[in-house]
C-alpha cells in the first residue's frame, strides 16, 4: 500500500537522478561551486571573527555552529524544493499545465520534477564545518542536546523548504517576481546564518516572525549551547522551530492552493 | 443511451487584459474569449474544432481539461467535474498540445513513459502491452532510446501521442497535432489515429488548421469565433454553407490559352504564359468531369488538387454569418 502511493515520486525522482549524473563532469564542476559557495559564506564569519571575538553575544565556536546549521538546513531544502523558483518557467512553457493534466498534486510534481543533488556541495560545507566546530563550543551532550540537535536541522530544513513554496506561491501573481521572492529564500538563509541580535529591530522582527530565520538555527543554538541570549528571551523558543515549520507550511500550502486558484483563472 | 463525453453548456470565459494607457493609468479591458458555447460530444465520436487564431479555441480544451475554471456555464468531461475532480479525469484523458511538450526533455521515450506508467499507477503487463502496441503502430522503435531533445518534431508529435494514449484513455484531445510536420509524417498520423478509433472507440477532439486532418479523421465540425458557435455539423455542409471551392491546379505539355468556359468552373489564374492554370470548381462538378471536359482541349501533364483553407473557410463563414457579404472582415484574432 505504501510502496503504491509514492511509487510515482520514486520513479520520478529517480528518472531526475539519472539525468543529472549522465552528464559527470558538469555535475562535478556544480558539486564544487556549490562547495565553494558554504566554503566562501564561512569565510566571510571567519573574517569578521579576525576583527572581533563576539558577534551578537556567540564567540566564533558558537557563531560557527550558527553557520553550520544554517547552511546544513538551507542547502538540504534547496536541493529537495529550491527548484519550486523555476516556476515562471515553467507557466510560460506549459510545464505547469502538463501537471494539470496528470493525475497527482501539482506541488508533489513541482517537487519532484528536480532534487539538484549538487547542492550537496554546500551541505558537505556546512557538516565539515559542524564537525570541527562542535567539540570546541563547550556543548554538554546528552540526549537532550542530540535531539535538539536531531529536530533543529529537521525543522529547519522543513522551515526553508516552506519559504521556497511560498516564494514560488507569489510567483502566480507577480510572473517575473523571482527576485522579490529571493529576497526572501537566499535573504532568509542570510539572516539565519548571523546571530539575530545584531540585526536592527525592524529586520529582527521581519526575520523573526515575518520570514522566521530565527528559528532555523540562532534560538536552537542559543539552547544547545545553553547561552541565555539576549535579555527577555525565554530559553524554550529554542524548542519551538518545528511549531514554526508546521505553522510555516500551512502559510505554505495555503499560499500555494490560493496561487493555483489564481492560475486556473477561479480566483480572480 | 449514454451521457455524452464531453458535455458543454452555456460556456463563457472572461479575460481582463490590462495594458498600460499613459505613465500610471492602465486600462482594463474585458476580453470574452468564450461566449456562450453548448455543445455535447457522444462517446466515440470524432470533432473537428476549428477557427482562427485566437477564436477562442485553446480557452475551451484548458476548461475542458481542467486547466482552466469557466467564468460561468458547466463542463463536464467524461461525466466528471473538470476542476474538483482533476486528477480522476487525468486517468480518462490523453492530452496533446503540438507546440508544448509534455514529455521530459532531457529523458528518452522509453523513460518516459515508464514514469507515465508509474504516474497514471498502472500495473506492469498492462503498460508494457500498451507500450509496445504503440511504439510499433507509430513505428517509434528507432528513436525510443534517444533523448526528447535530439527528435525531430515529426518524432516527437508521434512519442507525445504515445504519451498521451499510454493510460488507454477513452477520450483523447489533440491541439494542432500536425502543426509543422511534412506531408509523409501528417499521413502517418491519420492512418495510426484512424485505427486506434477503430480498435480502441477513443472519442477525440481535434483542433487544427489543416482542412485534411478535418476530412480524414473527424466526421463533425465545430467553427468558433470570437469564442462564439459559428458552424456546428460536417464538412460537406460547412464547404455547402460557405460556398468554399476546390481548386484544380493544371501543369500542361504545350502553352494553350486560357482555359475559360469548362462547365462547372471559374478559371482562377493562368501562368507561365499558359502552361500552368488554375481551376476553381464547386460541390456541383466533380474533378473527373472537370477533367474530362478538360482534356478535350489540352493535354495535361500533371495535376493537383488544393483543398479550401480553412482560414478561408472560417473567413467566408465569418463574413456570411454577419451579413455583410464582402469586405475586410473585422479581423478575427492575432496573426
Amino acid at each position: 500500500m505504501a510502496d503504491g502511493t509514492w511509487r510515482p515520486y520514486r520513479v520520478l525522482l529517480g528518472s531526475r537522478l539519472r539525468s543529472q549524473t549522465t552528464y559527470r563532469r558538469s555535475f562535478a564542476m556544480d558539486l564544487l561551486g556549490s562547495l565553494s559557495v558554504g566554503a566562501l559564506e564561512f569565510g566571510e564569519i571567519y573574517v569578521i571573527f579576525t576583527n572581533v571575538d563576539v558577534l551578537g553575544e556567540l564567540d566564533f565556536a558558537a557563531a560557527a555552529l550558527l553557520f553550520a546549521l544554517a547552511t546544513i538546513c538551507f542547502s538540504l531544502a534547496d536541493m529537495v524544493v529550491g527548484h519550486a523558483d523555476r516556476l515562471p518557467t515553467y507557466l510560460r512553457q506549459g510545464t505547469l499545465d502538463a501537471f494539470l493534466l496528470r493525475p497527482l498534486p501539482v506541488l508533489a510534481q513541482l517537487i519532484t520534477s528536480d532534487l539538484s543533488l549538487r547542492r550537496l556541495g554546500r551541505t558537505a560545507a556546512g557538516v565539515a564545518v559542524l564537525g570541527v566546530t562542535l567539540p570546541h563550543t563547550g556543548i554538554t551532550w546528552s540526549v537532550t542536546t542530540v535531539v535538539l540537535l536531531v529536530l533543529t536541522i529537521v525543522a529547519g530544513t522543513a522551515i526553508f523548504a516552506a519559504l521556497f513554496v511560498c516564494a514560488a506561491a507569489i510567483q502566480f501573481w507577480l510572473v517575473e517576481g523571482a527576485e522579490f521572492a529571493n529576497a526572501f529564500t537566499y535573504g532568509g538563509s542570510y539572516a539565519a546564518q548571523y546571530p539575530a541580535s545584531i540585526f536592527a529591530l525592524p529586520v529582527r522582527v521581519l526575520f523573526t516572525f515575518v520570514v522566521p530565520a530565527a528559528f532555523i538555527a540562532y534560538l536552537p543554538t542559543l539552547a544547545l549551547l545553553d547561552l541565555p541570549g539576549p535579555p527577555g528571551l525565554p530559553s524554550w523558543l529554542g524548542w519551538c522551530s518545528p511549531v514554526m515549520a508546521v505553522v510555516m507550511w500551512a502559510v505554505a500550502l495555503t499560499g500555494w492552493r490560493a496561487g493555483l486558484r489564481h492560475y486556473t483563472g477561479a480566483g480572480s | 443511451m449514454t451521457d455524452p463525453i464531453i458535455d458543454v453548456r452555456e460556456l463563457h470565459r472572461r479575460f481582463t487584459v490590462r495594458s498600460p494607457r499613459g505613465r500610471f493609468r492602465r486600462t482594463r479591458t474585458v476580453v470574452e474569449a468564450v461566449d456562450g458555447l453548448t455543445f455535447q460530444l457522444p462517446e466515440g465520436s470524432a470533432l473537428g474544432y476549428i477557427g482562427a487564431n485566437g477564436a477562442g479555441k485553446s480557452t475551451t480544451i484548458k476548461m475542458i481539461t481542467g486547466i482552466l475554471v469557466p467564468s460561468s456555464g458547466t463542463v463536464r468531461t467524461c461525466g466528471l467535474h473538470p476542476i474538483r475532480q482533476r486528477k480522476q479525469l487525468a486517468r480518462q484523458i490523453g492530452v496533446v498540445f503540438g507546440q508544448r511538450t509534455q514529455l521530459w526533455w532531457d529523458l528518452p521515450l522509453r523513460e518516459s513513459y515508464r514514469t507515465l506508467a508509474a504516474i497514471h499507477r498502472l500495473p506492469q503487463s498492462v503498460w508494457t502491452a500498451r507500450r509496445d502496441e504503440l511504439v510499433d503502430r507509430l513505428d517509434l522503435a528507432s528513436f525510443i532510446d534517444i533523448p526528447v531533445r535530439q527528435l525531430s518534431l515529426g518524432q516527437r508529435i508521434r512519442g507525445e501521442i504515445a504519451a498521451a494514449l499510454l493510460h488507454s484513455p477513452p477520450l483523447l484531445i489533440l491541439d494542432e497535432p500536425t502543426i509543422g510536420l511534412d506531408v509523409l509524417s501528417k499521413e502517418r498520423l491519420r492512418v495510426f489515429l484512424t485505427e486506434q478509433r477503430a480498435h480502441h472507440g477513443t472519442s477525440l477532439l481535434l483542433t487544427t488548421h489543416d482542412m485534411d486532418d478535418v476530412q480524414r479523421l473527424t466526421e463533425r465540425i465545430i467553427v468558433v469565433d470570437h469564442g462564439r458557435m459559428a458552424y456546428d455539423g460536417d464538412l460537406a455542409g460547412l464547404v455547402r454553407r460557405v460556398g468554399a471551392e476546390r481548386v484544380l491546379s493544371l501543369d500542361l505539355t504545350t502553352p494553350a490559352p486560357p482555359l475559360a468556359g469548362i462547365p462547372g468552373t471559374d478559371l482562377v489564374s493562368v501562368e507561365a504564359d499558359g502552361l500552368r492554370q488554375r481551376l476553381a470548381f464547386g460541390d456541383d462538378t466533380t474533378a473527373t468531369a472537370v477533367l474530362e471536359a478538360i482534356g478535350r482541349h489540352v493535354e495535361v501533364r500533371d495535376l493537383t488538387i488544393e483543398e479550401p483553407d480553412i482560414e478561408e473557410v472560417v473567413r467566408r463563414l465569418y463574413l456570411s454569418a454577419t451579413g455583410t457579404g464582402t469586405g475586410t472582415g473585422t479581423g478575427t484574432g492575432s496573426e
